[in-house]
């Protein structure tokens, strides 16, 4: 099962490494990982997106708390949450093709963030599943590249990651 | 009064109360030196090499309780260094390790003797820090005592640019820290402990399995009460000998690949299982699909990723060893009319037919010295009173077989990683923590020379340790390995060009002793017993075919164990009441 799991770490120096070579020491598996400073300068934010059943995952739970630079965890898949993603495209737009895509990114709620006579950067925000679609969509375009941020995720409602 | 950043390492350390360390100088640790020169609370123990230093150090804190300090330089210091941080991080030693590193500005710089020291020990310390200002120094200094000595143990580097131990700054040890992200948790969940005690007290087959866990917490006491309060079979980890006394009828005896044919029945029959600071590691389970198929798992742990690992567990407890065992002997004697010893009685019954056979048998009438047999002696001369340490091979099950440990801190040993080359640095910082108190090292030939240059730093501390060396020629362990599961082809086993053991220890100014007949073991062992200042290495000729049983071969379940022949027959298979 996939599941998302956001940590506020201590902002030092090897925090990062301590929590991506738990995963790789351990075997456990990453598809995204994500980090950036919060509004408190001491803490950073972490989004792993991981997948194993619920034993190996209670193991990377117990694991990532056990590191002394983790303050402390959520599971956000264990309660409604929302997930995104953010993905930049650079495809080439020559011809006809210049209309359609605009018509896809309008229909994806994406935009058009810089343009060349021959091609075009888009960029579209949300679900994983949903950027899947949008590069499955492009299928006739001629992609140049794709950057994808992994998942980033907050609990709904009342319930919070804070401390 | 400021104070350079050299002077406040060895403040903290006396401010910690820290009497001993173990350490080797090199050029970035050369300002921590200097203050040490400055000063005489500390003591610097030099040893000959760094991996001597870590394990010396590992020796000292496991026999103590207290932390174990070592100081290396940067580069070869701390990567020669790490084996010993390796060794304390599997067996969760409390060890505290200062590298020097190179100034600030050159790291990343592949500056002479720079090393990632942080990088490189990450995946076997507690935790580790990297000092960036000398302001810190103090604080993370505490720090790491802190984290080292607490919860589960463990060792924590600090990793120090030698520009910083040039710095000044005002010297301020916190008396205690706290840390936001790190906080252990001691008691046990009351509701938890409830249910424990509902489950043992309806159990009809138990068996309570005692680690290490209760060695390090000092939980010794509490976990005999108990076992005695119920009276139900315990058995002791590798890590736990000692826990319970070995002589005691409810003792099983060890349990695990080597352990007893009767601890290992009991753990695969049982239907309640009490495993306290234990963790079920592989060489204890065996083929986990075939572990304990009856068992409802109680298992206090203070490391919650300890517990639900390998196995199912029914209770889980994160707590420390101590105060969990403390919580349910009240919770068992204010329930005291419940326990009803009856209840056990036919398990007791089937235990003492699996007693029945003799599974540590070993022929008495050779003529060869049987290493047993030394071990044997060696339990009778010191009355099982001795500090033991070991290697690893199998002279270490057979010390744990043959010993008899009746006390904890006494039995120390390389168990999660089998570290060879262990076993002497080891009690060299035993022996330091009690200089009168006889302390043994049982090694084996291949063994004893991966740290064998330590005897240069026993000469100059005067540290009468009693090498006792079971010298089969070979790599034993290995060599029963390849006999069994590789048609005796014994690849690379074979100890060749071995030095002639008691002239070598003559050179480094000890005694040494051979020993090549069975009766002479006897005499040998009082003879260096009586050389209570000088240490001695006895050189045991012993028998190269003998081998460790019993013995659950990989893949294999608790009840399918390879017994030596002159075990007698296990009783017949039945059904479990
Ligand atoms: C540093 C290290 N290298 C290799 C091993 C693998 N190993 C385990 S036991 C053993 C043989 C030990 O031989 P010896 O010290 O003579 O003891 P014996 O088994 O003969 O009692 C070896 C090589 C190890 N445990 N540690």
């Amino acid at each position: 099962m996939r599941h998302i799991i956001s940590i506020l770490l201590e902002n030092e120096a090897g925090a990062l490494s301590r929590v991506s070579g738990l995963f790789s020491a351990r075997g456990y598996n990453i598809e995204s990982l994500t980090v950036a400073p919060t509004e408190d300068s001491t803490l950073s934010r972490m989004t792993i997106v991981t997948a194993g059943s619920d034993e190996i995952i209670e193991q990377i739970v117990k694991q990532l708390n056990k590191l002394v630079d983790v303050v402390k965890l959520q599971e956000l898949t264990e309660g409604a949450h929302i997930e995104r993603e953010l993905m930049l495209t650079k495809v080439k737009a020559t011809g006809d093709a210049r209309e359609e895509i605009k018509r896809l990114v309008d229909i994806f709620r994406g935009r058009i963030i810089d343009v060349t006579d021959s091609t075009y950067t888009l960029e579209l925000t949300g679900t994983v599943e949903k950027l899947d679609a949008f590069v499955k969509a492009l299928d006739m375009t001629e992609i140049i590249e794709v950057v994808r941020s992994g998942a980033t995720g907050i609990a709904r409602g009342e319930r919070a990651l804070s401390l | 009064m400021e104070l350079t950043g050299a002077d406040i390492v060895v403040k903290c350390l006396q401010d910690e109360g820290i009497e001993y360390i173990f350490g080797y100088p090199g050029g970035a640790a050369l300002h921590i030196y200097d203050a040490l020169y400055r000063q005489d609370k500390v003591k610097h123990i030099l040893v000959r090499h760094e991996q001597g230093a870590s394990h010396a150090a590992d020796g000292y804190a496991r026999a103590t309780g207290k932390p174990g300090v070592v100081l290396v330089t940067s580069g070869p210091g701390i990567t020669n260094a790490v084996t010993g941080i390796a060794t304390a991080y599997m067996d969760s030693a409390p060890l505290v390790v200062i590298s020097g590193q190179v100034p600030t500005h050159l790291i990343g710089d592949d500056a002479f003797q720079e090393v990632d020291a942080v990088g490189i020990t990450r995946p076997c310390v507690k935790h580790n820090f990297l000092v960036k200002d000398v302001r810190d120094l103090a604080t993370t200094m505490k720090k790491a005592f802190f984290v080292a000595t607490s919860g589960r143990p463990g060792p924590v580097l600090v990793d120090i640019p030698k520009d910083i131990t040039a710095e000044k700054t005002e010297y301020i040890y916190p008396r205690s820290v706290s840390m936001r992200s790190y906080a252990p948790v001691k008691r046990g969940h009351p509701k938890q402990i409830k249910k424990a005690v509902d489950l043992l007290l309806n159990a009809r087959r138990p068996i309570v399995y005692a680690g290490g866990g209760v060695v390090l917490a000092d939980a010794e006491d509490a976990l005999r009460e108990m076992v005695r309060l119920l009276g139900y079979p315990c058995t002791n980890t590798l890590m736990g000998l000692g826990a319970y006394p070995h002589d005691d009828p409810l003792f099983l005896g060890m349990l695990g690949m080597h352990g007893t044919y009767e601890a290992n029945m009991a753990m695969h029959g049982c239907d309640v299982m009490l495993a306290v600071g234990a963790r079920f590691d592989d060489r204890i389970t065996g083929d986990l699909s075939k572990f304990s198929p009856f068992a409802k798992i109680i298992h206090v742990d203070v490391d919650p990723s300890s517990i639900g690992k390998n196995v199912k567990v029914e209770i889980p407890i994160v707590g420390d060893a101590k105060s969990v065992l403390e919580d349910l002997v009240r919770e068992l004697k204010a329930r005291a009319a419940a326990i009803n010893q009856g209840q056990t009685k036919q398990w007791w019954q089937q235990i003492d037919e699996w007693r029945g056979i003799n599974c540590l048998a070993y022929d008495q009438k050779s003529e060869k010295i049987k290493p047993q047999y030394v071990i044997e002696k060696l339990h009778q001369i010191t009355n099982g009173d001795a500090f033991v340490t070991s290697d690893v091979g199998q002279h270490q099950m057979w010390a744990a077989q043959f010993y008899g440990f009746g006390k904890t801190r006494r039995w120390i040993n390389s168990g999660g990683l089998g570290t060879m080359g262990f076993g002497l640095p080891a009690a060299m910082g035993v022996q330091i923590a009690y200089p009168d108190d006889l302390v043994c090292c049982i090694t084996g030939e291949a063994s004893i020379i991966m740290c064998i240059q330590e005897l240069s730093t026993c000469k100059q501390y005067d540290l009468p340790v009693k090498i006792i060396n079971l010298n089969n020629r070979y790599m034993g362990m290995v060599r029963q390995w390849q006999e069994f599961f590789y048609d005796r082809r014994y690849s690379h086993s074979y100890m060749d060009a071995l030095p002639d053991f008691v002239a070598l220890s003559e050179s480094f100014g000890h005694r040494g002793i051979l020993v090549d007949q069975p009766a002479d073991v006897e005499g040998a062992l009082i003879e260096a017993f009586a050389m209570k200042d000088q240490l001695v290495f006895l050189d045991f000729i012993t028998d190269q075919a003998e081998n460790v049983y019993p013995m659950i071969a990989a893949g294999k379940g608790h009840n399918e164990m390879h017994l030596h022949p002159g075990s007698g027959e296990p009783p017949q298979e039945r059904e479990l009441a």
